[in-house]
Formats: C-alpha cells, structure tokens, sequence
C-alpha cells in the first residue's frame, strides 16, 4: 500500500528536525514562537505515525514499513528501519506523548524555552529511532543518544537535587548499555560480520555463550525497566525532573527496557531465558510486592508514583517471562496503558505543583472543595492506576495474572496481590490529597483547571476509559507479533 | 651511486617547508611587531603549499628514496595532510591568545614549522637514524615552546620536566635501537621486519631492545607508565602550546609507534602485544580515575588525554590491518576533537585571565549557548557517546579487540570509559546546570567563531556520517602495511 514512502524515517527525523528549528529561535525573547514551533512540530510528527495504525497488516509478524540502505559500509552497519505489532503501538504511544509533554510545558517553562522544547522533540525522534532500528547498532546510537537529551532536561529544569539525579540517571544507564555494545560487538563476528537484528536472532550459541550474552543485554535493560535491585536512578530521577521529563521517563523510557528483553533477550538467547526464568521472576515479584509497599509509605507524591511505575514494571516483566501468549500480550498491554496511566498521574502532580509548588501529601488536603473538576479526573486516573476494571490498568494486569496462572499458582497469588498494594498506595494518596477538611489557605486559593490542563488529561482519560473498555484493537495489532516471537523462543537455538 | 631529481620528489613537501621555514625566520628578523601578522600569514601560507604538494604528489604507490631512508606511502600522506590541517587551525586559534599575552612573536611560528618538519620526518621515516632524527626535531623545537613563557615559573618548570625525562626516553629508544641494530645488522626498518620473519636474529637481544624501543614509543604517546610529563606540560605550558603538543605531536606518536612497531617488529608481535596491553590498561585505569579528582581543566583533559592513548594502544596491539586502520581512525578522531577542547580554553581566556579552571566553565549555556553545545558535543565525543565521532573510534578498536579474540580487553576497556564518562558529565554539568559567575561576554575573532562552529559540528557530523573518513584511514593502511 504504502511500499516505497520512508514513513518510519519521517517519523524520526520530522520531531529531530522541528527540534533543531525551535533551538533556532535562540533566547526566550522568542520564548512564545518556539512554543507555537514545538507544538507543531509535535503535532506534525504524530500525525505523520497515523499510516502506520491505518496500513499496518494485522496478519504478519514480519517486520513492516521496511526502509534500507547502507550506512557505514566498513562496519557493515546498515540504516534498517522496521516495525512489528511489538514497535508500532511504542512509536504511536511516544509521538502522542510528546504533543502532551509540549503542551504541559507551555506555562511552566519560562527559562530556556526554546531549548526545553526542543529537547524533547529531540528525544522524540531518537526514541522512535529506537523503536524501528532492525541494526543493532542504529539501535545503540538511538539507545544512547536520547541520554543526552534527558539528561539536560533533568539537569537543567530539574528541582533542588537535579545535578546528583541527572548524573545518576546517565552513569547507571550508560553502565547498563556498554556491555550491551560488547554483546554486539561480539554477536557481529558470530553472525560472519553482520549487526542486523534478526540475524542475531537466528544465530545458534552455546548456552555459556548465551548465558553472557543474556547477562549483557539483561544489564542494559533492567537498570531501563528498572528492575529490582537496580531501580534506585528512578525515584531519584522523577522527583527532580520536571513534569514533561517524568512523563517521558514514565510512559517511553521505561518501556524500552522491556522492548529490549522482547527484542533481545528473548530471540536471540531463547535457550538462556528459560533457563534463568526464574531469576527474572523473583525479581520481578520482588519488585511488585515490596516495591509496592515502598510506595506506600512515600510522603513525595512524585516519588510514590515513581516507586508504583516500578512496581507495575515488574508486572511486565513478569508476563514477558511467563512464555505464555496471554501473558506476553498483557506484558504489552500493561505497558502501553502504563504509558497513559503513569503520565497522566505525573500531569496530574504538575497540575498541583505549578500551583502550590509543592510535591508532600501532607501540604494538601480538601482539594475537591475548589478543585472538582481535577478532582473527577484524578480520581479516574487513580483508580486505572490500582487496576478497577473497566480502566486500560485492570486489562494488563488481568492479562499477566492468568498468564501467571498457567505457570505457576504462587506466581500468580503474588502477582495478584498488588491489586491491593496498588489500591492502597493510590487511593490513600487521592484521599490524603482531595478529599478531607482544607487545612491551609493557600489551598483553598489554588484554581480549578484551564481549558489547556483539561485537554490534556481530559484526551488521557478517554484513552484509559476507551482501553479499558475495549482493547482489542490494540491486541489485535500485537498478537501476531507475539505469537510468533513465542514460537521463536520455543525452539532450542543450542547448536 | 646514481641522484636524480626523481628522488627528492617524494620529499617535495619536506625540502620545501624546510626552505619556506628558512626563509620566514630570515624574513621575520626584518620587520617590525607592527607588521608580525606577516609571519603569521606566511606560515599558513607555506602549510597550504606543502598540504597541495603532498596531495599532488600522492600517487597511492609506496615510494622509497634515500636508500629507505625515507618512505612515501599513502599512510603517510594522510598523516601529513591531516598533519597540515591541525598545525594550521593551531595557528588560528592561537593567535588572538599569543598576541594578548606578547608571544606573538616570530620564534612561535617557525619553532611549530620546524617540530612540523620533524613531525613530517618521524611520518615519512624508513630507517631508525631518519626516525630519530625527525623524533629529535621534534622534541627540542618542542622544549623551547613549552619554555617560550619565561615568565612564567611553571612553563619553565614543565619545560625542564618534559627536557630531562625526554631526554631519558631518547636515550632508551636508542639503546633499544642499538640493540636490534646488534641483533639484524640493519637500520632499515623493512629490512630488519624481513629479517625478523626468516628467524635469523638473536631472539634474546632482540627482546630486550624491543622493551626500550616499546618504552620509548610509550612515553612520546604519553601512556602509562611514562605519562609523568604529561600533565605538568600541559597545565604548565601557554594554551596554545598545549594545544600544539594535544593534538599535532598524537598523529606523528602514531606513525612512530606503527612504523617501528607494525612495519619493523611485526614478526615480534606476540612480545609487544603483551607490554601494550598492561600499558594501555594501565593508561585507561590511572588517566580516568586520576582525571576524577583535577580542578584544572588542562590537567583534566591531560590525564584525559593518557586514557585516549591508552585506548589507542589497544587498537595498535591487535596486530593486524583492521587494528591499525582502528587506530589511525582512533588518533584523528581524537585530534579533531581535542582541538575543539582546547580552542575552546582559549576562547574563553581573555586579556589577564587564563579560563584553565573547571569552574570558568560554569553556566556557559546562559553565557553563549552556542559554544557550550559546541563543548557539549566535545565532551560526550572524549566519553564515546553516540552520535559523534568518539563513539566510532572507541567501536572501532573495540571490534579490532574482539576479532582478535581479546574480549576481555574489550570489556576493561569499556568498563574505565564508564569511569571516563564521569568526568566529561561534570564539564557538561558545570556549562549546563551551574549559575554563571562569570559574565564578560565572549568575542573570539570571526575566523576563530568559523573555524570553531565547523570543528565542533564536524565532531557531530562525522558522528552522523563516520564512513568516508573510516573508509579512508582503511584504505591508507592497507596500501601501505
């Protein structure tokens, strides 16, 4: 249908480019044009990912909207574009997300406008870059490249502690990917000097072989997820960005670490995955259960959600490794709704936080008195993040339980048991915040909503609703992918 | 003994700059301060002419003159014309700072030409006498510019660190050189690899002179153990020296450690491989770890600039033709990148004030944004960060490594660029996330603005479009090795 157009290179290219344009308007003289820039710039860029939902073919698993050509002829390093129903709907997600973080950022921001803005329609791009790259080094360079974008919005617009969180944040994930960079490097020679992706995946390795190479990837990607223990960059992280860099973080970046064990991990050392299942599922339990009680006792509101972004990641990684067609699709669907869910929880922090500049629990109190409107909104959002059915939360997490189930019944239970550590932490933060008697007048100062909050979050909620409601288009688009990423990672690839 | 015209041709830059350097040290004893920008002219003048006659004289063949003597191959005129571009965008960047400090004097131009010369020689050598003669005019134009502050107690200070323990290097390289001479009975370095692979030589002396040969070529890289001088040098030196001996003196070290390493001791390369990889470790382990605790930014970038070369030394020790072309990528990234760093120390000094502290880097973004994203773009380079060039280079002789089976090479390597990364995030930090205190505005000279924009967007756009420059340093290597 659409054979011949670069699609995928527009939408990676498109947000760079209106990047370096809005960094053209130079100081915040021209503060407002390069918001104006930036929104069109965002809004372009996500209109330009519609072919790929509307054209993408729902039937194969083969990588689609395929562009190539040579790169780095030397190395053998080719500029390969593709998606699959597991890239698409991460590419839609973050060009969404993008227009919504330019938006919160329209008032907020009033120091270096230009740079902010263009920072992250920057990271946009890189990210989607990641997303469709088929030669693993296209994708370390994207992998990499969006660190430095995030890294100066944490640093320059972050709060008080931003440059200790920023460092962190670069060191942890860069530790992660060099040892991914070796993995390759290494994966070349094996694959008789290639870097493409599903090249890789049909390799035959020893399982020794495999084991390092799991190792390496699984670095890389866990401290992206994160996963427990390596997870402690993320509350650091979010508390200090600003709010459009805790929801990029939340919604995009997380989800490339679990991308990255779909990716990697599991085609390339099938062998090795299974063997250290359950490795990967203490953590992931651990993660879900105690980091769900470390949110509940969390004063920031920030850092609660962080720490129950962690937790709900931990779900994903638990269905990736189930090896079941139920839990994988659930892993996917749990991340794109995390995607809505976690930023709308971030937005609606913001909201708060640009009016009170405050981010405890206990500096609030009685917030639906003067602010009902936020209040309905929040409640919504608040309850997709503890799993209510008829939310995009409950479908994932559902998904995941009875993939949990077939495997393992302990599993499960466990697993299942954040539906009450999820509504305990959420619920007890929105009672603390919006309801109860207004303690202090400050908050009986703060504003309901304008019209540009409202859109925002009000557009978050029919999307968590609609999802909620009715997801298939969303698991119609992946299941092909996933049931043959399955059928890949059943056979042995030991030679 | 037949002497023809067609045998000076190969060493038509040489003989010319050697005449045109002459001539400007003649020329300059007749005119007056007013008038020295003539100088400054001339000396680019006569970098452009040598850069047309190498390019017009290459021919891709390897040409031999001299009796071996002298070599003219296309490694060689690559070199020499990247050799050419940074002494020339030295003296650009150069000139504002020595005028302000009074050094824009005649000396500086012809002593650069001069350690050009020597640098063009240690290229293009084919036999131990021409490398070391070429080594020596190099490092004596070199102490005189390092001392050229007299003021200064620190310049001379590294003056005469960088005299007496180059002077010791000199004597071991020579030692190492009698030594093989002992063992082959030849000085032709061709002659003594052929030697070497039909097993005629005493194994045990040869050995041993490989060991101070390899110590010498170590300190004039300045890896560890010999790196001593290194800091002291460039923190002690005029920024303009430093950026001189930063950059320039790293491509003629490469050509040094190749011709006497790759071309004359290559059937030793079991032995050699060995020493470089304790050495490049423990250049990776002491220049990141040491460069952590600098508040000087020269210094910092010194040790910094110990932990490159450690990097270089693992491409050169994989031992074949993708190592060497790995390194010779590596070497040139490396130049273009530190001299957009040190241009940048001299753009923002000022009349009476030296920027050489961590801290004159604060808030550069709110001073100029456009120069703190070209220092940005310098930093994430010097850590190997994608997309820009340093990322390539470190890729490249990781892949050398891994193809040779040094896997676990590879994983050290990367492993203190990790630790390396530190020290870069903090400059960015400092540019980016700091309040700036110091506010005088920044007013670098056109030419200067130009050449810095395109130096620093070339480390990005060679990042972004790294083929035809790796493309390039392979195919100078494997038509001449």
């Amino acid at each position: 249908m659409l054979a011949g157009y670069p699609i995928l290179s527009l939408v990676i290219w498109l947000p760079i480019i209106s990047g370096v344009l809005v960094l053209a308007t130079g100081s915040d003289r021209n503060a407002p044009l390069a918001r104006i820039l930036a929104l069109v710039g965002a809004l372009v860029s996500f209109a330009v990912t519609w072919p790929l939902w509307r054209w993408f073919d729902t039937q194969t698993a083969n990588m689609q909207f395929s562009e190539f050509s040579s790169w780095i002829p030397s190395f053998n390093i080719n500029y390969h574009l593709g998606v699959d129903g597991i890239s698409m709907p991460l590419i839609l997600l973050n060009s969404f997300m993008t227009v919504l973080v330019v938006l919160a950022g329209w008032r907020v921001i009033q120091n270096k406008v230009s740079q902010y803005m263009a920072a992250f329609l920057i990271m946009s791009g890189l990210i989607n870059g990641v997303f469709a790259a088929l030669d693993a080094m296209l994708f370390y360079v994207f992998f990499e490249a969006m660190l430095i974008p995030l890294f100066l919005v944490i640093g320059i617009w972050g709060g008080p502690r931003r440059v200790y969180a920023a460092i962190k944040f670069f060191l942890y994930t860069l530790m992660g990917s060099l040892l991914m960079l070796v993995a390759f490097i290494y994966l070349y020679f094996q694959a008789n000097g290639s870097f493409e992706i599903l090249a890789f995946q049909a390799l035959p390795l020893t399982m020794s072989v495999q084991i390092m190479l799991f190792m390496a990837f699984f670095m890389a990607f866990a401290v992206k997820v994160p996963m427990w223990p390596v997870h402690t960059w993320l509350p650091d992280a979010h508390v200090e960005a600003p709010t459009g860099g805790s929801v990029i973080l939340a919604a995009i970046t997380l989800k490339i670490g679990a991308y990255g064990f779909l990716r990697f991990n599991l085609p390339i050392t099938p062998d090795a995955s299974h063997y250290l299942t359950g490795f990967i599922v203490t953590l992931s339990l651990i993660a879900v259960v105690y980091i769900g009680l470390v949110a509940l006792v969390q004063g920031d509101m920030k850092k609660l959600i962080a720490y129950s972004s962690i937790s709900h990641m931990g779900f994903v990684t638990l269905g990736i490794f189930m090896f079941n067609s139920i839990g994988m699709e659930g892993a996917l669907v749990q991340m794109i709704s995390h995607g809505f869910v976690s930023a709308a929880m971030f937005l609606g922090v913001g909201v708060m936080y640009d009016r009170l500049h405050s981010r405890q629990i206990s500096d609030y109190g009685g917030l639906a008195k003067n602010m009902p409107v936020f209040a309905s909104l929040l409640m919504l959002f608040s309850m997709a993040n503890s799993g209510l059915p008829g939310t995009s939360g409950f479908v994932g997490e559902f998904m995941v339980i009875m993939g949990a189930m077939q495997v393992n019944f302990w599993y499960a239970f466990l697993a299942a048991s954040t539906l009450i550590w999820g509504a305990a932490y959420t619920l007890w933060m929105y009672k603390r915040v919006i309801f109860g008697a207004v303690t202090r007048k400050e908050v009986a100062q703060m504003q309901d909503v304008v019209p540009r909050e409202f859109v925002i979050l009000g557009v978050l909620a029919l999307l968590v609703l609609a999802m909620g409601v009715y997801p298939r288009p969303l698991t119609e688009v992946i299941h092909s992918s996933v049931s043959n990423l399955l059928a890949h990672v059943a056979q042995s690839k030991l030679p | 003994m037949n002497f023809g015209m067609s045998d000076l041709m190969p060493m038509l830059p040489e003989i010319f700059l050697l005449a045109a350097t002459c001539a400007i040290l003649i020329t300059d004893l007749f005119i007056s301060d007013q008038r020295r920008f003539l100088t400054y002219l001339l000396s680019l003048l006569t970098l452009a002419v040598c850069g047309w006659l190498t390019f017009s004289t290459a021919t891709g063949i390897t040409a031999y003159t001299m009796h071996g003597m002298f070599i003219d191959d296309l490694l060689s005129d690559t070199l020499k014309l990247f050799l050419y571009i940074t002494v020339a965008v030295v003296l650009v960047y150069s000139r504002d700072y020595l005028h302000l400090r009074g050094l824009f004097r005649g000396e500086f131009f012809v002593l650069v030409l001069f350690a050009t010369l020597g640098m063009m020689v240690m290229i293009s050598g084919g036999n131990f006498i021409t490398l070391y003669m070429g080594l020596e005019l190099l490092s004596l134009s070199l102490y005189a510019l390092v001392a050229m502050q007299r003021e200064s107690a620190l310049a001379v200070e590294a003056a005469m660190k960088y005299f007496i323990l180059g002077a010791l290097a000199s004597g071991m390289l020579l030692y190492g050189m009698s030594m093989v001479y002992g063992a082959t009975g030849s000085l032709d370095i061709n002659h003594i690899g052929l030697l070497l692979q039909m097993g005629v030589a005493n194994p045990t002396v040869l050995v041993l002179g490989l060991v101070f040969i390899v110590a010498g070529v170590a300190f004039k890289l300045g890896v560890a153990p010999f790196h001593m001088w290194i800091p002291d040098v460039y923190q002690g030196a005029p920024t303009a020296v430093t950026l001189f001996v930063g950059t320039a003196t790293k491509l003629a070290a490469f050509a040094f450690a190749i011709r006497l390493l790759a071309q004359g001791l290559q059937a030793f390369s079991v032995d050699w491989q060995q020493m470089l990889a304790i050495m490049a470790v423990l250049s990776l382990a002491i220049g990141n770890v040491t460069a952590i605790a600098q508040t000087n930014l020269k210094r910092m970038l010194a040790y910094s600039t110990i932990a490159h070369m450690g990097f270089l030394l693992l491409g050169i020790l994989s031992a074949n033709v993708a190592g060497y072309s790995a390194a010779l990528f590596y070497v040139v990234s490396y130049v273009i990148t530190g001299l957009a760093a040190f241009g940048m120390i001299m753009l923002l000094s000022r009349r009476g004030f030296e920027a050489e502290n961590l801290d004159d880097l604060k808030g550069l973004n709110q001073r100029n944004p456009w120069y703190a994203f070209l220092m940005l773009l310098v930093m994430f380079s010097l850590a190997g960060v994608p997309p820009t060039i340093g990322f390539y280079a470190k890729l490249a002789v990781l892949q050398a490594l891994v193809s040779t089976g040094h896997t676990g090479l590879a994983v050290v390597a990367v492993v203190f660029s990790l630790i390396g990364a530190f020290y870069y995030l903090r400059v960015v930090r400092l540019m980016y996330f700091d309040k700036a205190e110091d506010t005088h505005p920044i007013t670098p000279a056109f030419d200067f603005k130009i050449l810095m924009g395109i130096n620093g967007l070339a480390v990005l756009a060679l990042g972004i479009m790294p083929q035809p420059l790796m493309a390039m340093c392979l195919y100078a290597v494997e038509q001449s090795l």
